[in-house]
Parts: structure tokens; sequence; C-alpha cells
């Protein structure tokens, strides 16, 4: 679970360093994806690198949904008799938001992937083959912003939880000061992971990137 | 000052259960929780209806025995066990509901009691060091660093209530073998056994079916005796060093 979210992690923070190129105008954007297909080029086919990044990303997702799985299978057979009143006075909204957060996670992804990757579905109407353009088409449209930046809420609070619970996973925090820097890096990584990404589709719905 | 109490009662393990209202006068904030449930079961008694059944024994906060989920909160509002618990953190007035603490490795006996052997046999597959007894050795024989020795300690204040399961929202105890396996191994004594305990203990853990950690944190919150949470962390790190040897 730690090990697979902390590939996750390393993934998404790339994602969004690409992204963020869109302020850079439509020939970076575009020449940034274009060198993501050819890097390494002789050395690894047309597209190789990203196929490989594809592969452990499939990876680490089945192990993930797999343990993902079994902790909630056994957490729903320790106690089948609920309390009446049950209440949580110490966890994190986000703690307890993993489970179902992840599933909105997984439904984004698979949306996601058809918007951009798959399908590449443009509901304007333009190119879809050219990646910058399909990107501002896409969060001109309000509510595909408005889903998209629900899911960096869902991600923002699936990272807060998520690089805490790896750190303790990992037997990291074995003290105050490390279970401390453990929840503040859970934060910040949350903060700018879920903020770099919301800051492309609100500029483009401002108008500040366009065509 | 006068509460209604809304308890679980349920005769045996084999039948169900229910909430049932009870209301109590004449409390005095002075009063215990206990207290409070031994003068309504003074009025029960007197009355010919059967006692409500719950645990308890020093009364004084050390042994563990007692544990009640009250208000929704394992050993109520205030961070302490049940005994320790008094009248005066509730108003007059209050609604107070009692449940026993809920998790299928802790079945109910009778109305608030569970059986929490699957604590025994968690201890039994490891949370022990072997050494033959004889003479007590002198204190100053093993010399242990004051800071591990303080870590042990602190770990070794669990007093097995399980107000970690009954908070936790998976079910899991990993706290109560968190804080046993830190406090065997942060002394000398327990080194022999460090990596065979772990994995004895957890696979223990797992076959009673408690359910797995996700460092949600609601444990430590309810604990009486303040476990923190990194000795779950020292559990993750004594087991993959246990895997990483092989065991």
């Amino acid at each position: 679970m730690a090990v697979s979210g902390l590939i996750f992690i390393a993934f998404v923070l790339s994602h969004m360093y690409g992204n963020l190129k869109a302020f850079s105008g439509h020939d970076a954007y575009n020449t940034y994806a274009e060198h993501l297909r050819s890097v390494g080029e002789p050395v690894l086919p047309r597209e190789g690198l990203l196929w490989l990044i594809r592969a452990a990303l499939l990876g680490s997702l089945v192990v993930h949904v797999y343990c993902a799985a079994v902790l909630w299978r056994r957490a729903a057979k320790a106690r089948t008799t609920k309390y009446v009143m049950k209440r949580n006075v110490a966890s994190t909204l986000s703690s307890r938001m993993m489970r179902w957060g992840g599933v909105t996670l997984l439904l984004f992804i698979v949306w996601h992937l058809l918007n951009f990757t798959v399908g590449k579905i443009n509901v304007e109407g333009g190119a879809t083959n050219d990646p910058y353009n399909l990107l501002v088409d896409s969060f001109d449209t309000w509510w595909l912003t408005v889903i998209y930046l629900i899911a960096m809420v869902a991600l923002g609070m699936h990272l807060r939880h998520g690089v805490w619970s790896a750190a303790q996973t990992l037997g990291l925090t074995n003290n105050v000061a490390a279970r401390r820097n453990a929840n503040a890096l859970g934060v910040l990584v949350a903060v700018v992971i879920a903020g770099g990404f919301s800051l492309v589709p609100i500029f483009v719905l401002a108008g500040v990137i366009t065509k | 000052m006068k509460v209604t109490l809304k308890i679980w009662r349920q005769p045996d393990a084999a039948s169900k259960g229910a909430m049932h209202t009870y209301e109590v006068d004449d409390v005095s904030p002075d009063m215990s929780f206990l207290e409070m449930l031994d003068v309504l079961n003074e009025r029960l008694n007197a009355q010919g209806e059967e006692p409500i059944a719950f645990d308890s024994d020093c009364r004084e906060g050390i042994c563990g025995m007692c544990g009640l989920m009250i208000n929704g909160q394992a050993h109520g509002p205030e961070v302490t066990t049940t005994c320790q618990l008094h009248m005066r953190s509730f108003k007059d007035g209050d609604e107070i509901t009692i449940e026993p603490w809920r998790a299928d490795a802790f079945p109910v006996v009778k109305d608030l009691c569970v059986d929490r052997g699957a604590f025994d046999r968690i201890i039994q597959s490891g949370g022990y060091i072997s050494v033959n007894t004889g003479a007590a050795p002198d204190a100053h024989a093993v010399p242990v660093p004051k800071d591990k020795a303080d870590r042990a300690f602190d770990a070794a204040t669990c007093i097995s209530c399980g107000a970690c399961v009954a908070a936790c929202p998976n079910g899991s105890a990993s706290l109560f073998v968190g804080a046993k396996v830190t406090h065997l191994g942060e002394l000398p004594q327990g080194q022999a056994e460090r990596d065979r305990r772990v994995v004895s203990m957890i696979g223990q853990h797992d076959h009673e079916g408690f359910g797995g950690c996700t460092n949600i944190g609601e444990c430590t919150a309810a604990c009486p005796k303040e476990i923190p949470l990194d000795v779950i962390s020292r559990l993750n790190w004594d087991l993959h060093a246990a895997l990483r040897h092989g065991k």
C-alpha cells in the first residue's frame, strides 16, 4: 500500500509539473508532450518510456487496489455489529475518506483517461490530436473543470492521509518529531500537488490560458 | 443530578440484544460512572429485575478490566478508564448511551461484558520473554539506556483494556500489539525473540479477526494510558526487519 502509493506520488508530481507547462503557451506544452513520446530514442522505441511508466503505474494500481480491498473487507468483518452511537474524536476527515475518496479517484482516473488519453473527447468539437488545444477546450467547459476540481479535492485529501500513513507503515515515525514531520509533509504534498493541478483549469476558465 | 441511560442489554452470547432505557435520579457528581451503575443495579435488584452486567475489578484505573462505550467514546469523554470517569463529566438531564466494545474478536458475553480472550491469545503467541526463573537478578546487572527504558515503560503502561479496538473504525488491535512489541523490543531482554515475537503476534492478531490498521489515530485518542501512535510505526519497522531476516 505504502510503496505503491509512493510510486503514485512520484507520478502525480511529475504529471503536475508537465501540466504547468500550459502557462508557457501552446508550443511549450505540445513540445513537452511530444518529448515524452520521443525521450530515450533511439535506445527506447518511440513512446517506450511512456509505456514503461504506464506498466509500472498499472502494476502499482493493482497492488494498491488489492491491498485497499483486503483492508476494507477485514474492517467490515472485524465489526459486524455496529455501534448505536460512535464518535470520532481524533481522526482527520481525510483519514476517514480514504476508501470512498479512493473509489472517487479511481472513477475520475477512468474518466480522465477517456477525456485526454484514450478517447481524446473534445466536447467543443475541436482538434483532439493537439494536446494544448484539447486541454483549453476541455477546461473552457465549466462542468469539466468542476469535475476536475472535485477530483483534486479528493486527491488532496487522499495524499494528506496517504503520506502520513505510508510513513507509519514503513516504520519511519518512531518519535513525536517524526510523526509531526510526516503529518506536515502530508499537508505539504497535498497542497502542492492538488493545488498545482488545479491552477491550470482555473486559469483556463478565467481566460488567462487561451488558445 | 438526573440522567437517562440507554444501555445495551443482551442475556447471553447467543441471544439478540437491544437498547433499554433507564432513568437514574439522585446521582451525585462525585460518583464514579461505575458507582452510578451500581446504584441502578441495586434498584433493579430490589425490583426483582436482572441487574446490568458490566466488568470491573480494581476501580483505580490500573487493571484494564472495565471498559464501556459511553456516548460513542471508549471509556467516555475523559482520557481515563471507565472506573475513573466521574459523573461530574456529565450534566443534569443528560442522556447517556452505554454499549459494550464492538468487535467480532470481542464477542459479547452478557450485556456490557465482552470476552477479551483474543488479547490473551495474542500475548501467548509472543508477548513475553523466555527466561529461567529464579532469584531476581540485580536491577543494574543489565544496563538499559535511559531513553529506551522510558519508551519501554511508556509502552508497558498498556493495560489491555481494549479501548483501542473499540475506538478503531477498522476494529484493529494494532495499538495493543504495537505497545507490547515496543515494550519488549526496547529492552535487552526482549532481543532474543524480537523477530519471532512480532511475526507471531501479528499472525495471531489477524487470525483473531481484528481489522488492519490504516493509521487513522482513533485508538491513541481513546487509550486511557495515552499510548502514542509511534508504537504502530515500531510494530511495522520490526515486522519489516523480521521479514528481512527471513522469519
